[in-house]
């Protein structure tokens, strides 16, 4: 997904090999160590980026070798491969590398490369925690893997942890999930903090926060949705650990807690957290398209309120996960009424896209196929959305695979297809070399297919009455369970060609200039392909750039 | 101090404010609950009863269920099971507890009122389930519980049942401290 | 109505026969109440909306991917706002949204309904099976998967409602309005009958309310729906709806067969059919935790097999047996199973799998240890 040999100083330096010598020529330069120390002690930003889009890649692929592990046991009705207890431990493991280890590292990589290059910044702001909040996730991760290998076996109790099964119930190593999960949002406040800190203080001069791109735009906001957020979810592991380990009460019924509690503040996370993984997608496309498109973006700035409006709202609709918890007729109808408003900022957002579309100049290279998949197919997972915020529908719908379909349309086509997509679009400035073309259009294809086979009968297996995290299932589910595995096998084995594409484009391949894409505009686009390691170190001046 | 500075300042008090926020929902959902009688949770402190007319004019079942969660050797049994009351009608019932267990135990039954709207106007005079409970071993103790059904309980309910649930009493000092420190007691 | 999935059709074709009846498929079920129908509806109305505005707004996107490429010559046009029409698209989606939550709140509101019911009957969750008190009727039942473990591990053949078949459903009858009152004895479950359109979760500690009111006789399957723990996959819920008279009938035959159950606490039991009885109980319930063969899963769910320490106590045995182990997932089954049973089931533990102290746990005494 990213360089594998560091970005080189100049031009000059480009050497195609990824060997570690290469680092000698901005040694001399920038007084760098060699070797491993130098990507553990490194503060420049875009070896950052790609340290975090290399270890969403490798998480990406580890929650994914995960979900093929559940899609073969699910294959066909009766236990063939696996046994219950460590089903539940995949689909809870799954959920947790992707969320918290694939999805939210690769949008904080692109921002970190992107961010400074589209503000015209030298570096984050704060270069330095910016190493500590990334090389805090591999030891979390690694702690969390490592509870699999523990007595009792790792956290069994679905990614959304609900008490008292992951309380009372749980297995001895939850603490260290809980531990790994504190590592892990640590890692994401301080990347947040960093964020704001260098949209709000390293714009060129002359650039307005109205002249930002879409993508800083959504992170802005992502940033603030973190900074809000992830303090509740320490705050509910740490009652968690505290109800496991001290004796207290917070979610146990008997000490007069209440697991309903659990839901209510998990969700208050959750909620927002879901917007975290989708908001920076939509600052991603909109992006993408306008380039290939070779049109400005329609609407910039009903973009940029539809997304505050957005994360706004979100703070508002938590409960609605929690439909068939037994809340008050009152409550049931204020969440629904709230969770259908959402709907009005998302939808401006696909008639932008769409109006962008209309009467512009369209090809159709990579990333701009991943950009209108996510358009097309993040809207089904809207429309699944639209239904399950209906209450009295959603007593059927809860809990079953149709949820599945609805959050993985959102999550797969949407926030992964926006990271492939901005992958392909950048990896010419990243690397110096465009991808190749032809083989990322079979990677989009399969992808494509694989991704509906995979998802869509997930809609009909919940509609007929299949509950999700269940390792067998009724026969009248086996087909939509055959063709869903299929479709993720499928799905699963392209992002190898994935791989390849980015290796190949790392190591070579037709050479891109300054401005990779004819019709892209932004700012990132005026410093050499590759990106000099050093970039904007004097601020650019914007006096006659045209802005979006 | 530099701006940016500045803007990580602000940032992390915003951020020392959400913890500080996320700190307060835990009482502040009890709060809610007893005032909106969310989720069935029921008021911890004994009220006074309201003298005033007796609705004649409709009955409401009220019944009892009782159950008992593990780790503890006792039985709580509803002595009546079901009452037919008026709304503003105080009415009492008892309950027996017994251990039967070879040791002095202490347990605390925690109620919950379906359906939730109800437990706004339930309206506890007395009730075991106000503190926890000591018995010998062996022991057998019939409590009562006073309640009023508020004249306001809306027109459409016409069941309300209560169910209290046994669990040991938790004999560990820091749990109930911080229980109490977090929680203000708790329904 | 359903014809109009095509993509469902489409998908059906490529795999092959498909059952099409209201239970199962590939669309929600109608259901069998006033209530399933009406979310069927309210289902089906947000679908068509949703393929309404699908066809337009992808039409539009598939027309200018078509009309305006650079292949065939388009030349990208200057305009990047429009105010009017960017107040149109807002004030649209919302007066659509508005139509949605009118007949949503109606059926929200009937859901909701408290007025009397006929019957109530109290659904407990329990790792992993289903209890049902009839409230005033003093009858329990228990509802356990009955689908054999050579099924599911597919060295039997698989029969027609494999994994939603239990020894004991719920019975109800039709044309009542049942209240269901759900809550749990350890973790969350959900408590899902398509066909009813109710789900409810069971949480510890409270009790939740809903109702149905069933038109028609029949079995209707469903699942607990929130994950449980280890076999959560594997308990199932079944409602036998019945007239009636028949109903009448069934309810006299338990009440008389819960006083004939009474009755033998009393006896003095033998070995050997203590040892009978409680293998069947343990298999239904033990099992799924400690294991087929006692061995358990430790750490969580510890031995049985060879466990010297519970096998040198008898009464800390009976202990954990009839009331539990706070704060483990060891429940409590005072409540749950009947005198005879846990004599049976104790006495089985400690005379099974190399387990040889040739203890004879009497009913009558754990009825000492259980009666009020």
């Amino acid at each position: 997904m990213a360089p594998q040999s560091p970005p080189k100083a100049t031009l000059e330096h480009s050497q195609s090999a990824s060997g570690s010598a290469t680092a000698d020529g901005f040694q001399e330069e920038h007084h760098y160590r060699s070797g491993p120390l130098r990507w553990l002690l490194t503060t420049n930003h875009k070896e950052i980026g790609s340290l975090y889009l290399i270890f969403s890649l490798a998480m990406f692929m580890i929650g994914g070798a995960m979900a093929l592990v559940i899609r073969l046991e699910l294959f066909q009705p009766g236990l063939q491969m696996i046994q219950p207890e460590f089903f539940n431990q995949m689909t809870t493991m799954h959920g947790l590398i992707m969320v918290f280890g694939a999805v939210m590292p690769g949008f904080v990589g692109l921002a970190n490369w992107m961010i400074p290059l589209q503000i015209g910044a030298p570096d984050m702001a704060l270069p330095r925690l910016n190493n500590f909040s990334f090389w805090l996730l591999p030891i979390a991760f690694t702690l969390l893997l490592s509870t699999l290998l523990m007595p009792g076996g790792g956290p069994n109790f679905g990614w959304t942890f609900y008490a008292p099964l992951s309380t009372t119930y749980a297995p001895p190593s939850t603490t260290f999930f809980i531990f790994a999960l504190h590592m892990a949002g640590i890692s994401s406040i301080l990347g947040a903090i960093n964020i704001i800190a260098t949209i709000l203080n390293l714009r060129a001069p002359g650039m307005r926060l109205m002249d930002m791109t879409l993508f800083v735009w959504t992170w802005l906001i992502t940033a603030f949705l973190l900074i809000a957020v992830m303090p509740v979810l320490a705050g509910v592991i740490t009652m968690m650990l505290l109800d496991i380990n001290f004796g207290t009460s917070f979610f146990n019924a008997a000490g007069g807690g209440d697991p309903v509690l659990f839901q209510h503040l998990f969700w208050f996370f959750g909620h927002p957290e879901v917007y975290i993984m989708i908001l920076p997608a939509f600052g991603i496309v909109s992006v993408i398209i306008p380039t290939f498109a070779r049109k400005r973006l329609f609407g910039y700035a009903s973009m940029v309120y539809a997304t505050a409006a957005i994360a706004i709202l979100s703070f508002l609709v938590w409960a609605h996960h929690m439909f068939a918890v037994g809340l008050p007729l009152v409550a049931e109808l204020f969440f629904m009424y709230t969770t259908l408003l959402i709907a009005v900022p998302t939808g401006v957002k696909v008639f932008n896209w769409i109006t962008t579309l209309f009467r512009g100049e369209i090809t159709f290279e990579t990333p701009m196929l991943f950009a209108l998949a996510f358009v097309v197919l993040f809207t089904i997972g809207g429309f699944s959305g639209l239904m399950l915020a209906i209450a009295p529908a959603d007593f059927q719908y809860h809990d079953t695979y149709f949820v599945v379909a609805h959050f993985h349309y959102v999550l797969v086509p949407g926030a992964v297809f926006s990271i492939m997509a901005a992958v392909y679009y950048w990896l010419p400035k990243w690397t110096g070399h465009y991808p190749d073309e032809r083989l990322g259009r079979w990677h989009f294809w399969l992808s494509v297919i694989g991704v509906n086979l995979l998802f869509f009968p997930m809609h009909f297996a919940g509609l007929a009455g299949m509950p999700r995290r269940i390792p067998d299932y009724a026969l009248q589910f086996a087909d939509f369970n055959m063709a869903s595995s299929i479709g993720g096998f499928l799905f699963g084995f392209s992002q190898l060609l994935f791989i390849w594409v980015v290796v190949k484009c790392v190591r070579g391949g037709v050479k891109a200039p300054a401005n990779a894409w004819d019709g892209a505009t932004d700012l990132e686009w005026t410093v050499p392909s590759p990106a000099p390691l050093h970039t904007f170190e004097t601020p650019p001046d914007l006096r006659d750039f045209k802005f979006h | 101090m530099t701006p940016v500075q500045r803007t990580v300042t602000k940032t992390l008090f915003a951020l020392m404010m959400m913890v500080g926020f996320t700190i307060a929902l835990v009482p502040l959902y009890d709060v809610f609950c007893n005032i909106t009688g969310l989720n069935g949770k029921s008021a911890s402190q004994p009220r006074a009863i309201v003298s005033g007319e007796i609705d004649e004019s409709r009955y409401v079942t009220v019944q009892f269920i009782t159950r008992t969660g593990s780790g503890l050797p006792w039985r709580l049994t509803a002595l009546d099971r079901q009452v037919r009351v008026h709304p503003g009608q105080a009415y009492e019932v008892r309950f027996a507890f017994v251990n039967h267990g070879k040791t002095a135990s202490r347990g605390r039954a925690v109620p919950s009122v379906s359906p939730s709207e109800a437990s706004l106007h339930l309206r506890k005079i007395t009730c075991f389930c106000f503190q926890e409970q000591r018995l010998e071993a062996g022991e057998r103790l019939e409590l009562p519980l006073m309640f009023q059904l508020a004249r306001d309980l809306p027109e459409n309910v016409h069941s309300v049942t209560l169910a209290y649930t046994l669990y040991p009493a938790a004999d560990d000092q820091l749990s109930s401290s911080v229980i109490a420190l977090t929680q203000g007691g708790g329904a | 109505m359903r014809k109009g999935f095509a993509l469902a059709a489409l998908l059906a074709g490529l795999s092959g026969q498909f059952p099409i009846s209201h239970a199962t498929g590939w669309n929600m079920p109608v259901g069998v109440s006033q209530v399933s129908r009406d979310v069927y509806d309210l289902h089906m109305i947000i679908f068509w909306i949703c393929v309404v505005i699908g066809v337009v707004v992808f039409g539009v996107m598939f027309y200018s991917l078509f009309r305006y490429r650079r292949s065939k010559g388009a030349k990208a046009a200057e305009f990047h706002e429009h105010t009017t029409v960017e107040v149109v698209w807002t004030a649209i989606p919302f007066l659509i949204l508005v139509a949605m939550a009118i007949p949503a709140t109606a059926t929200l509101k009937n859901m909701y309904d408290a007025s009397e019911a006929d019957y109530d009957v109290m659904i407990t969750g329990h790792q992993w099976r289903w209890q049902y008190d009839y409230m005033g009727e003093d009858v329990t039942l228990f509802s356990n998967m009955s689908t054999p473990k050579a099924q599911i591990a597919g060295t039997e053949e698989k029969g027609e409602h494999y994994l939603l078949e239990v020894d004991e459903p719920l019975v109800l009858p039709v044309d009542r309005k049942i209240r269901l009152l759900t809550t749990s004895a350890d973790v969350i479950h959900s408590w899902w009958v398509p066909d009813l359109a109710v789900k409810k979760d069971a949480i510890p500690g409270f009790v939740n309310e809903s109702w149905t009111r069933i038109d028609e006789p029949g079995i209707y399957r469903g699942q607990c729906t929130e994950l449980c723990g280890k076999d959560h996959g594997f308990m199932p819920v079944v409602v036998h709806a019945m007239e009636q008279e028949q109903f009448d009938a069934w309810l006299a035959e338990r009440k008389q067969a819960a006083a004939a159950e009474a009755g033998g606490v009393d006896r003095e039991w033998g070995l050997e059919e203590l040892v009978e009885r409680g293998e069947k109980v343990y298999a239904t319930v033990c099992a799924s935790c400690h294991q087929a063969e006692g061995q358990g899963l430790p750490p969580t769910f510890p031995a049985l097999a060879g466990n010297q320490a519970l096998m040198d106590d008898l009464d800390r045995h009976i202990d954990v047996v009839v009331n539990g182990v706070s704060g483990s997932a060891m429940a409590s089954f005072s409540g749950t199973l009947s005198p005879v049973d846990i004599a049976a089931v104790v006495t089985f533990e400690r005379n099974a799998w190399g387990n040889e102290t040739g203890d004879v746990v009497q009913p009558a005494d754990i009825q000492a240890l259980i009666a009020p």
